[in-house]
């Protein structure tokens, strides 16, 4: 049902009969879902009703569900926090897992495409909660991911650096033109980024919507305002 | 990059803080300085007290004999070469026993950390054998291993042992998992998971547990030391209080305290160096 195929371009991600279930409460009840090459999609939903779960199943951290899931191999992914490892300086964390003789050379042009350019040698505590989640989006954009998993990776910044942080998304976007699957709690944030919305509720993909905005959105557009309305409605919250 | 949100709150911060911290260092600084000169006043005054007790003959040679005739022991001897001798005795077993015990405690703390199966296996036993007095084992030990090099070494290598296990164990488990996580997602395997997460995510632990094995050892040596040994600073001791020389037992507790004092230092200084990213975890 969430099948949206676009052209002839097979999609960058394929997942079929996702299930998983903790104990005797199943957070997934099969969810089928497909993302096409340079599509952003925004996965909304109430706390607690699985987003992260499928997002981890999604991006092959979670051994113990089941179902199939197709990814690229070229993916990469952005979690809440940073999680940035903190014994190593902000390079070799851009840098971690790669290899080749480049790799140095890539990682700090992707520490200088989030604006970060010459913290290469600082130490992930020496950062603000904004650098550091920037470094985080380095780390995953040196991969040159086709796909990139984003976990509310804003949600945990104050209001302005969230505002940065998705301009900057929206321009590594058009530059890289990876596709996204970010999980947001936040429905402006959505109907900015994203080209689709899905609602998880009760373990079930219960909307697939696309988001028919011409860019660059405002919150202000009167078609945004009645999007928002829409969703919030969706996700239970009286607007 | 949040400077609009944040100059407000630390302009207020700054405020009386700025108040507090200026003065702070004149009225600090000064009494720190003297502090530290007060604090060296009382031991001056027992060494110069015991110095003096002694030359006068208040105090008999040979129950304590004066810090400048202990001293001066310690040069006859390094001069003569005895003390090296002995003392490369004493550090030599504290070496072995150190790497037997430890490389032991690491082996199984490792498995005992990392794998759901070896913490079941591994450490219940270590729980109960913890609760042992190694030093009390020493009967035993010689029933076992006899009254030779073994026993030193064996009973170095148990007090070792059980810092470094535990140090290991917990240095393992407290490891974020998220960062794990976040290794895998990066495509980092299982080595490398080690190499890059687990290993520096546990060696601030595994400093410690070293910093404390290294403590057990020295104080085993000293116990173990007092078996029959034929060298080593605990035989120069004893052998020393067979023929009443007071100054000898006192340069041997000297030089005790100064390789605890040593291996202390060194292994702080490794530490500072190995683990210069948690100044930035200070400072911020």
């Amino acid at each position: 049902m969430a099948t949206r195929p676009e052209g002839d371009l097979s999609p960058v991600l394929t997942a079929g009969g996702v299930r998983r279930s903790f104990g005797v409460s199943v957070v997934l009840d099969g969810i089928d879902l497909t993302i096409a090459p340079g599509e952003v999609v925004a996965l909304l939903g109430g706390s607690g009703s699985g987003k992260s779960t499928l997002l981890r199943i999604l991006a092959g951290l979670d051994p113990d569900a089941s179902g199939n899931v197709r990814r690229p191999l070229h993916h990469a992914v952005v979690f809440q926090e940073h999680r940035l490892l903190p014994w190593k300086r902000v390079l070799d964390n851009v840098a971690l897992g790669l290899s080749g003789p480049d790799v140095r050379t890539r990682a700090r042009a992707a520490l200088a495409e989030v604006g970060l350019p010459d913290r290469d040698t600082a130490w992930p505590a020496e950062l603000s909660g904004g650098q550091a989640q920037r470094v985080a989006v380095a780390r995953a954009l040196v991969r040159e991911p086709e796909l990139l998993l984003l976990d509310e990776p804003f949600g945990a910044l104050d209001a302005l650096t969230r505002l940065r942080m998705q301009q900057l998304f929206i321009r590594l976007r058009e530059q890289h033109g990876f596709a996204a699957l970010l999980v947001t709690h936040d429905v402006d944030e959505a109907l900015l980024l994203a080209d689709r919305t899905l609602v998880l509720e009760g373990g079930r993909l219960v909307e697939d919507a696309p988001v028919p905005l011409a860019h660059p959105r405002t919150p202000d557009d009167p078609a945004f305002g009645a999007l928002r309305r829409h969703l919030l409605e969706r996700l239970g919250v009286a607007a | 990059m949040t400077a609009a949100p944040r100059t407000v709150a630390p302009a207020a911060v700054r405020a009386p803080s700025a108040e507090a911290v200026t003065p702070a260092p004149d009225r600090s600084a000064r009494p720190r300085r003297g502090r530290r000169v007060l604090r060296l006043v009382s031991p001056i005054v027992l060494f110069a007290g015991w110095e003096a007790a002694a030359r006068t003959g208040l105090l008999p040679p040979e129950k304590l004999p004066a810090p400048s005739e202990v001293l001066r022991t310690g040069w006859r001897l390094t001069a003569e070469g005895t003390l090296a001798v002995h003392l490369l005795d004493s550090l030599q077993r504290a070496a072995l026993g150190l790497v037997i015990g430890g490389g032991l405690a690491l082996l199984l703390g490792a498995v005992a950390g990392l794998l759901r199966v070896g913490d079941d296996l591994v450490d219940p036993p270590v729980q109960m054998a913890r609760m042992l007095p190694h030093l009390g084992l020493v009967p035993l030990l010689i029933i076992w291993v006899g009254i030779g090099e073994e026993l030193k070494i064996t009973l170095v290598a148990l007090g070792s042992f059980f810092p470094i296990y535990f140090n290991t164990y917990a240095g393992i488990r407290d490891i974020d998992e998220r960062l794990v996580e976040a290794a895998r997602a990066c495509g980092l395997g299982q080595l490398a998971r080690l190499r890059h997460v687990v290993l520096p995510g546990a060696l601030p632990s595994l400093f410690l547990g070293l910093r404390l094995a290294i403590g057990a050892a020295w104080l085993s040596l000293v116990v173990g030391e007092q078996v029959n040994a034929q060298t080593g600073i605990g035989f120069l001791m004893m052998e020393a209080r067979e023929f009443a020389q007071t100054d000898v037992v006192l340069l041997g507790l000297l030089v005790y305290a100064l390789l605890g004092l040593l291996s202390d230092l060194l292994l702080r200084l490794a530490e500072r160096r190995t683990l210069s990213w948690r100044r930035g975890l200070k400072a911020t």
